[in-house]
């Protein structure tokens, strides 16, 4: 029998990778994880790989992750500290978990809030203070919002349904839009957060400008992503349970190898820390900083526009 | 673009070692094909085993299964089919069984009895298609993973020959009839897993006459990937059966 063994015209070359690997394609060519095409192919390509993925997202991020996703949320958050009344708008965010989780925080704080309050209000009668909350338009939330934008609607169904489901309401808004074009107008949101979105971005730079753009002065810009890691053995091993593992789990878990081998790879593709940390000063942000969490296999970017 | 083994460690990132470079010229060898190191086969072997066990529904990991452990059972096969003049030409020919091939209306007119129309009458009674069969993915032999295949596209018509449906009693004799005609470590294993879901009385049936039988048939029969079905859509099923020396069904 004849062995179809379409080799060597048809391996992908790595020159070209490496080239189109920022994303700042010579000539029309890009990276989709380690392969080579098109501007526009990537994007479809991508568009793809979420809508298959979608309904497997969360229990695949929990078992790839061993949950410690959900640390890293926390941790981005955390960083945020977000005061009632701010508003954010949380890009590529899918299927909500920074959403619910930035719900939650201010909740929190808008009810030591309230409690400080009514403490001070002690003195009152019980029909003051039952004014003083009509008055106050009593919101949970403090006028807190966070719009979720995505481009995948299959992502937006899932995030809408685990927000019906965990009985978020209030206060969250579900926008279809591209992170490189956003249908929101300039200096109007207090923070911008992006998780584990801009790796999937086909044009960085544009993203970033957009962020730049639609953010208040004053405003902060939160990335949380896969980074680099320095640590040689470290950096073996992670490299090790990526490329080993976690296509099987993908395969196990999904029914789905391909979308979990484009991931690690394009975390490989995806620019380290300090070449991060100069895009987003290119695209105007100051005191840009960086904070790697887990030795680098995450890291959280922040930036202000002033 | 094509796919790159995916074990190979990121290429020119930070321009690491050469070693490392040095695949051993993993390449798509037919579509779907997705080349695997041995521990990634070795995981999914694993995983794949315990995902269906745990969800039945998962047919996908069935096959997973199948292609990561039939390392020694599928050249097995193929040699087999090799040295049979008729599964010579199977091999050759590369007959696909779908829909698209099928000549659904001729072989409804065939005569009772006669294995076109015993197979057409399977497939409506139990509501099944040959189309979904998956085709294969980690089986790193072009060759073997067309014997795969034809292996899956073939399980409908054992169905037919034992007589057996697919509810799970049906798929777990057949599945018995196809361990001991393959060796493939799949069938070996759903034939001893599967039984665990089925009910005491169903298990009688299965032990006192099912299985008997079935092995029986499997040890006297003769390769059933030999057979060229696709030519032989008039035989009578009777006379297929007794020619490969499947006992009548009990």
């Amino acid at each position: 029998a004849v062995r179809l063994c379409r080799c060597r015209a048809l391996l992908s070359q790595p020159a070209g990778a490496l080239r189109a690997r920022r994303g700042l394609a010579a000539g029309p060519e890009m990276h989709f994880g380690f392969q080579t095409v098109t501007e526009e192919e990537r994007r479809e390509k991508i568009y793809q790989v979420f809508e298959t993925v979608a309904k497997k997202y969360d229990v695949m991020n929990d078992s790839m992750t061993l949950g410690i996703h959900r640390v890293w949320k926390d941790i981005l958050v955390h960083k945020m500290n977000p005061c009632p009344g701010t508003l954010l708008l949380d890009v590529a965010g899918g299927t909500g978990d920074i959403a619910f989780r930035f719900i939650n925080y201010v909740r929190s704080v808008r009810q030591s809030q309230l409690q400080r309050k009514l403490k001070h209000h002690q003195n009152l009668s019980w029909q003051e203070i039952f004014e003083s909350y009509q008055n106050d338009k009593f919101n949970s939330l403090g006028n807190s919002q966070v719009v979720v934008c995505d481009i995948n609607r299959e992502m937006l169904k899932v995030g809408k349904q685990k927000a019906q489901h965990l009985g978020y309401s209030e206060g969250l808004s579900w926008v279809l839009g591209n992170a490189e074009e956003l249908p929101f107008d300039d200096d109007k949101f207090d923070v911008y957060t992006i998780a584990f979105g801009i790796r999937n971005v086909t044009r960085i730079d544009l993203a970033l400008q957009e962020a730049y753009r639609v953010l208040k002065p004053g405003g902060r810009f939160l990335c949380l992503e896969f980074s680099h890691v320095s640590n040689p053995l470290l950096s073996r091993l992670y490299d090790l349970y990526s490329f080993q593992v976690i296509p099987v789990l993908g395969e196990v878990i999904a029914g789905d190898w391909r979308s979990y081998q484009y991931l690690v790879e394009s975390i490989r593709q995806f620019p380290p820390q300090e070449e991060l940390k100069a895009m987003i000063e290119d695209a105007g942000f100051f005191k840009v900083e960086y904070e790697n969490l887990n030795f680098g296999i995450v890291a959280i970017h922040s930036g202000f526009k002033l | 673009g094509r796919a790159r083994p995916s074990h190979s460690d990121p290429r020119g990132r930070d321009g690491r070692g050469g070693e490392e470079e040095e695949m051993e010229g993993w390449q798509q060898l037919y579509p779907g094909h997705i080349p695997t190191s041995p521990l990634q086969k070795a995981l999914l072997a694993a995983g794949s085993a315990v995902m269906a066990l745990y969800d039945p529904y998962r047919h996908d990991m069935v096959a997973v299964l199948g292609e990561t452990t039939g390392c020694l059972a599928l050249p097995n096969l193929r040699d087999k089919m090799k040295n049979h003049p008729e599964g010579y030409r199977i091999l050759q020919e590369r007959p696909r069984i779908r829909l698209s091939t099928l000549d659904m209306a001729r072989l409804q007119g065939l005569p009772d009895g006669s294995l076109g129309r015993e197979y057409v009458r399977f497939l409506e009674d139990n509501k099944v298609s040959p189309d979904t069969r998956m085709p294969p993915k980690f089986v790193d032999d072009e060759e073997l993973a067309y014997v795969i295949q034809r292996y899956r596209e073939v399980h409908d018509l054992m169905h037919t020959l034992l007589g057996m449906p697919t509810n799970m009693l049906g798929e777990v004799v057949v599945k018995w009839f196809e361990a001991i005609q393959t060796g493939l470590p799949m069938c070996v294993l759903g034939a001893a897993f599967g039984p665990v879901r089925l009910s005491t009385r169903k298990l009688q049936v299965l032990a006192t006459e099912l299985l008997p039988w079935a092995v029986r048939s499997g040890l006297n029969a003769s390769c059933i990937l030999n057979v060229y079905y696709e030519q032989r859509w008039e035989q009578p099923l009777e006379s297929l059966r007794e020619e490969l020396g499947i006992f009548p069904p009990p």
